[in-house]
């Protein structure tokens, strides 16, 4: 249903004006749908749910304008098309594919439906209505493994990852990297659960890396069972995607949290004002897509002042982790000194920095 | 490897091994009542969220398991009014029961997302149970106490109690059963009732020990491998408590060998090895028993008599 807003009025009222015999169309005009794949459930207290609060403030800030829909646990396989599909043939203008995982099915649908604007989370292959969109999430993992280098024991550390995409490498190095410039001994052992939500997998795995000698364990994966796991064990972890804390009030040292809300809603609002274009969007802590939860009481004052320091760094562009030297897995030099990896090589990082124990 | 490694990995193995444990017990007298129930994993859930939303809202963990165990069971009451009064077809019935209870599960935990639960206490002394050693022996959850004393007391039931010969005289041949006067639908009914009892309690075991927390679709495929090991275990209670330990132990080897930097075997192997192990062992049971294994020979069947 319509509601009545001063401009949707002023419309009618100066349509009525010129056109008396069209004067109620501005009336029956039908929101704009917005549609979302999600690729967890919206309850999963992670990634989607993140996901699902952005669309929230699209429905907030636009409600009188658009109506979102939303579809799901839609796997990462064939069978997303046909959901993607639907969203498109309900009459969605924009449709946000949440997932790396959706990357071929968005492209083939947005083929068959050039009329509707597509923007797909993670990815790199853009069409003339399909933008993609991504957050640094590598910028938080850095402010973790600040964190995590200076505060464990070990020197050991857990990392519990998905799947080997570029957005789970570059955590990996960004986490390592970071971690090694507070304790250049530091080690990061690598485990991917080949799935972003398995709660007794997520759990075993954290069991298994804290048995291999990790005091911290960061997750890449989507549910807060690992930091139940720690919490039990007393040890520490960071929360993914969103604040944690609840499952883990001591475990839970920061989280890295996915701010999606202005970003959704500067581009549903490029869609009532039909200037939506295919863009490529990769924004960060200067943008306030990446935001760090509040921290927790156990993290000294002097690792606070570090983990701020690299959130302000990044703010105002002064800090970047990937700086050379960088060494790969083998020790080979890939970033020499004095180098930068420019965003386009880390979009395709596909290799493993000095430091870091994995199977593959 | 120290003992303390061993005792660890031990930890996890058992945590591992223990919903599929007692979901697979469950299924496994439901088969052998010859009834095919494809449903697990929707009776896991269920179990899982209302053994979950019992221990928050009574912060009685003890509760919580009854109400996991009836969860399961109501659920699974669903599947068997249709099977064993409408007739319907087991298999399809059964993959309805896993998307109903994903599905209801998901919709009550609604109200429950974000909580936390209470959980058990030992059943041991603390001293026993928080002992860097002995705790391998006393530190788990009753549930798992719970699993493993029910696998000899299934195994006695079925083999050496009248009930339980009645159970698998309707399994191997329904309209015979019914002849000579007994209830072939109301053992079912029990028999469907105490497997998704079972699968109630295996469920409750994720949202209530591993992860004290209520999370959708939390139990992530686990029931699919339990009705694989009851195959693997060719219907007998013992070979499944063996079967189910060493599918714990080969999903810990996975983690293990990537945690570990083991590359000489691609992971995507190690997470294949449960199932590829399933297939193998079923090639060796029917190359050594012709006649088909130990399935129930109504397995699946509808029981139509004439009378």
């Amino acid at each position: 249903m319509a509601i009545i807003t001063r401009r949707t009025f002023m419309q009618a009222a100066g349509a009525a004006a010129t056109l008396p015999m069209l004067g109620n169309k501005a009336f029956a005009a039908d929101k704009v749908k917005i549609g979302f794949i999600f690729l967890g459930p919206v309850g999963d207290y992670g990634w989607t749910w993140a996901h699902n609060k952005g669309r929230e403030q699209v429905e907030k800030e636009l409600g009188d304008k658009v109506e979102t829909v939303y579809v799901e646990n839609v796997q990462e396989d064939a069978s997303a098309i046909p959901v993607i599909r639907d969203l498109a043939q309900q009459g969605c203008k924009l449709i946000f594919t949440t997932s790396y995982g959706y990357m071929d099915q968005t492209i083939a649908v947005a083929k068959e439906f050039p009329d509707v604007k597509f923007e797909h989370c993670t990815g790199y292959k853009r069409a003339d209505n399909v933008a993609t969109y991504n957050s640094k999430f590598h910028e938080g993992r850095a402010v973790l493994g600040t964190i995590a280098g200076k505060m464990s024991k070990s020197g050991t550390l857990g990392y519990l990852g998905s799947y080997k995409v570029p957005e789970v490498v570059l955590g990996v190095n960004s986490f390592a990297l970071s971690a090694q410039k507070q304790n250049p001994n530091a080690k990061v052992k690598l485990v991917l659960i080949d799935s972003w939500f398995d709660p007794p997998k997520e759990a075993a795995a954290t069991e298994t890396l804290i048995n291999l000698g990790c005091d911290i364990v960061t997750t890449h994966t989507d549910s807060p069972g690992p930091l139940q796991i720690l919490e039990q064990k007393k040890l520490y972890g960071f929360g993914q995607g969103a604040d944690m804390s609840r499952f883990a009030p001591s475990a839970h040292l920061t989280a890295i949290e996915d701010i999606w809300g202005p970003y959704y809603v500067e581009r549903v609002k490029m869609i009532l004002d039909k200037s939506w274009k295919s863009t490529d969007t990769w924004d960060g802590f200067k943008e306030g897509t990446v935001k760090i939860s509040p921290y927790n009481k156990a993290i000294p004052a002097d690792v606070v002042k570090l983990a701020d320091d690299v959130q302000a760094g990044y703010k105002d562009g002064s800090y970047d982790i990937f700086k050379g030297p960088i060494y790969d897995q083998a020790g080979t030099l890939k970033v020499k000194e004095g180098e930068t990896m420019k965003l386009a090589d880390l979009a395709v990082m596909d290799w493993f920095v000095k430091g870091v124990e994995s199977a593959a | 490897m120290s003992t303390e490694f061993i005792i660890a990995a031990i930890v996890t193995i058992v945590g591992l091994t223990t919903p599929i444990l007692l979901a697979a017990l469950g299924e496994l007298v439901v088969e052998k009542a010859g009834v095919l129930n494809l449903g697990v994993e929707g009776m896991m859930l269920m179990g899982a969220i209302c053994g979950f939303g019992v221990t928050v809202s009574t912060f009685n963990p003890w509760l919580g398991i009854l109400g996991a165990a009836a969860g399961g069971a109501l659920s699974s009451m669903l599947f068997a009014v249709l099977v064993l009064e409408l007739n319907s077809n087991q298999v399809a019935t059964g993959l309805a029961l896993t998307i109903f209870g994903t599905g209801l599960s998901s919709l009550i935990g609604l109200s429950y997302t974000g909580f936390i639960a209470p959980v058990f206490g030992s059943v041991f002394p603390a001293s026993l149970a928080n002992d860097a050693y002995l705790k391998v022996i006393f530190g788990y959850s009753p549930i798992v106490y719970f699993a493993l004393i029910m696998v000899p007391v299934v195994a006695w039931f079925l083999k050496s109690t009248r009930s339980g010969m009645i159970l698998r005289a309707v399994g191997e041949n329904d309209l015979s059963a019914h002849s000579i006067g007994y209830s072939v639908k109301g053992v079912r009914y029990a028999a469907i009732a105490f497997g998704g009892a079972m699968a109630g309690i295996g469920g409750a075991y994720f949202s209530m020990v591993i992860t004290p927390m209520w999370a959708e679709k939390m139990t992530a495929g686990r029931g699919w491998i339990a009705l694989a090991l009851v195959v693997f275990a060719g219907w007998r209670a013992g070979r499944l408590l063996v079967g189910a330990y060493f599918f714990g132990i080969l999903m810990a080897l996975e983690l293990y060998a990537k945690a570990s930097g083991f590359s000489f075997l691609p992971s995507q192997f190690w997470a294949a090895m449960p199932y590829l192990m399933t297939v193998i062992a079923l090639s060796v049971i029917s190359m050594r028993d012709r006649s088909g294994g130990n399935a129930p020979a109504c397995l699946g069947k509808p029981f139509l008599p004439s009378t």
